[in-house]
């Protein structure tokens, strides 16, 4: 497995130092085509325009993602099931942290890991994942995003993406003043040039075209890659490929509509959320394997080794995925059973969750609806909509008068417990509070205006 | 001049790699011993949650005695178990107890409702689980280490500096050997 990551970075290596030569090509010409002798500096601008996206990357983009709104972080209470499949597959792969997980409010089933570094990991499911996968199922998918981090393939492909991009700029930028401002200057100034000159403007003008394109079909065929790599890794880390192999084959078919995925996040998915079913086959263009082409490879298998994975691979294509060092030293290792464990939350139980999340207070009416409150919901009460009665809203008891609601800390506020359940509540500045069934401290402080509430 | 750089050269390159393949082992050695501590951790988990699923089914199976007091025994001879072969034996009988345990628990309705005791049964079942994927990673840990060990040229360095093979840990578990062959 280490030498399966030694692979790995081989390849990568590889893809990134192609892509450098391209980006720097592109620089070093651009500049001598726009203006004779400033390819030196071409070759500075291209790499300022690198390190830039770098940085933007860097600062920005994931905070982005997992900062919103969307996605937040589950504690082991939320769900610990979910909890015990990913530690359970931690533990498969020798991960040295378990991911932090974060839970997304679609139906539709999907996945996906993110993190450079052991201690950032995470992995974020969607909430369709955990009521219609059964457990066998969800820890194939877990395992597979395990195997994206095990790999590296996060930093990897990050690094790939951001050169991309820049390698995309420069070009533009290239082109664009070749074609408004660079001709009549290269005319006049080229005539002592010579053959010399003749190559570069040649060498310029077919990277400044083709580099692009060269530069995101590696990309994309270093992602198809890694989708079957962390295959392979999910089968090995699970013993048991069928369990992956049903678990795509319920993604595939549950429809893939995310409404917040965008092109630049679709590939990080275990099955690309973007891609209609129809258009479901090989492609030079797309960031994924056929999903029923990783199906079909998973269910070939032998045993559940990387070299099964192996054998299953040439069966179906051409060309070695894995490579020979990895497979000398991997054991055979034969499939387990399955396990008869259903869904590890029921659709009510995944949702609850996700609103649990999204802060809105539950109430359970006598006549025994559960109903679910919204914190924007400002009156004090709440009718039940099937028997009508009014149920107040639960709220903390202010020592003082009431105060309008102010960072500031200011007097005593209490709540007592009605049960030893999730219990959830409003705060004096009107956020909602959520209890779990293991809480047990006296005390509980607000997130919103960090005043401390006794509990009782 | 040239044949000192060149030496120079060569003896610089040697000692790099000497102290890559040096490290290497030492990394997969640390790795393995990790792992190790890994299957130590989880075994004593399980241990610590027998007792208080004991406590749970007794409130509700007061006719099951001899199966609870099976598991109480199971759990104290993998507790005081020395030596990976002793460990390995107690903890199957163990996992035997507590299987026939929660079969005896099915006919038990109100017992089965019980959020306590599906708790429980859940963190048992996942620690066995882990206790089998620690296993199984450090196996695959071993297998690396041993390999890396026997190869040359990295079995010199292993020689020199006394890197000395390690055992897998074989538990003969009923449900690996029964595995089918899924064919497709």
């Amino acid at each position: 497995m280490w030498e399966q990551i030694a692979a790995n970075r081989r390849r990568s290596t590889v893809l990134i130092s192609v892509m450098v030569v391209i980006l720097a090509v592109i620089g070093y010409t651009g500049g001598e085509l726009i203006v004779p002798g400033a390819g030196p500096l071409g070759l500075g601008v291209a790499f300022i325009i690198w390190a830039v996206m770098m940085a933007m990357y860097l600062f920005g983009a994931e905070k982005l993602l997992l900062g919103g709104a969307l996605f937040h972080e589950l504690t082991r209470e939320d769900s610990p099931r979910l909890f015990n499949i990913v530690e359970e597959m931690k533990l498969a792969a020798g991960l040295p942290y378990l991911p932090k997980l974060y839970l997304i409010h679609e139906s539709a089933p999907n996945a996906f890991a993110i993190g450079r570094k052991p201690e950032d990991y995470a992995i974020a499911v969607t909430s369709g994942l955990l009521h219609r996968l059964n457990r066998d199922e969800l820890q194939g998918v877990i395992a597979h995003e395990v195997g994206h981090l095990k790999n590296q393939d996060v930093k990897f492909m990050t690094l790939a993406a951001v050169l991309l991009g820049s390698i995309v700029i420069l070009s533009d930028v290239v082109r664009r003043s070749l074609w408004y401002g660079g001709r009549g200057r290269r005319r006049s100034d080229s005539r002592g040039g010579g053959q010399a000159q003749v190559v570069i403007l040649v060498v310029g003008l077919l990277f400044a075209i083709l580099g692009p394109i060269m530069a995101q079909l590696l990309y994309l065929a270093c992602s198809r890659k890694r989708e079957f790599l962390a295959d392979a890794s999910a089968a090995q880390y699970t013993r048991y490929p069928e369990g992956l192999a049903s678990a795509l084959e319920k993604i595939a078919l549950a429809g893939r509509g995310l409404s917040f995925v965008t092109k630049a996040t679709a590939p990080m998915f275990i099955v690309n959320p973007l891609a209609a079913a129809s258009e479901d086959s090989f492609s030079l263009l797309s960031t994924h394997p056929p999903t029923a082409e990783r199906i079909r490879i998973l269910r070939q298998m032998a045993g559940a080794s990387l070299a099964d994975y192996e054998t299953a691979y040439r069966q179906m294509k051409q060309g070695a995925l894995i490579g020979g060092r990895s497979l000398a030293t991997a054991a055979p290792q034969s499939i387990r059973a399955p396990t008869d464990e259903g869904p590890i939350e029921s659709r009510h139980a995944a949702d609850d969750i996700a609103y649990r999340q999204h802060g809105y207070l539950r109430l359970r009416c006598e006549c025994g609806l559960d109903i679910k409150v919204p914190e924007r919901y400002e009156q004090k009460e709440i009718h039940c909509i099937r028997c009508g009665s009014a149920l107040p809203i639960p709220s903390v008891l202010e020592g003082r008068a009431p105060s309008p609601p102010t960072p500031e800390p200011t007097g005593p506020l209490a709540y007592t417990r009605a049960t030893k359940g999730w219990e959830s509540f409003r705060c004096a500045c009107g956020r909602t509070i959520q209890l779990s069934p293991a809480f047990a401290a006296p005390q509980v402080r607000c997130h919103h205006c960090r005043r401390l509430i006794e509990v009782s | 001049m040239i044949p000192l750089i060149i030496i120079v050269v060569i003896i610089v390159i040697a000692a790099l790699w000497l102290a890559g393949a040096y490290n290497g082992l030492v990394r997969l050695r640390n790795q393995l011993e990790n792992a190790w501590a890994q299957i130590d951790v989880q075994l004593k988990r399980r241990h610590d949650l027998i007792p208080n699923l004991v406590e749970t089914v007794k409130g509700y199976a007061k006719h099951e005695r001899e199966t609870l007091e099976k598991v109480i025994q199971a759990r104290n001879m993998a507790v005081s178990a020395k030596g990976v072969g002793e460990r390995a034996e107690a903890e199957n009988i163990l996992t035997g107890a507590l299987k026939s345990l929660f079969a005896v628990a099915e006919a038990y309705p109100d017992l089965k409702a019980n959020q306590n005791f599906l708790r429980l049964q859940e963190e048992l079942t996942s620690t066995e689980n882990k206790v089998a994927f620690s296993r199984q990673f450090y196996n695959d840990s071993v297998l690396a280490y041993n390999t890396r060990i026997e190869v040359f040229p990295t079995n010199i360095v292993a020689g020199f500096f006394s890197f000395s093979r390690r055992e897998f840990f074989e538990v003969a578990v009923e449900a690996e050997r029964a595995a089918p062959k899924v064919a497709f």
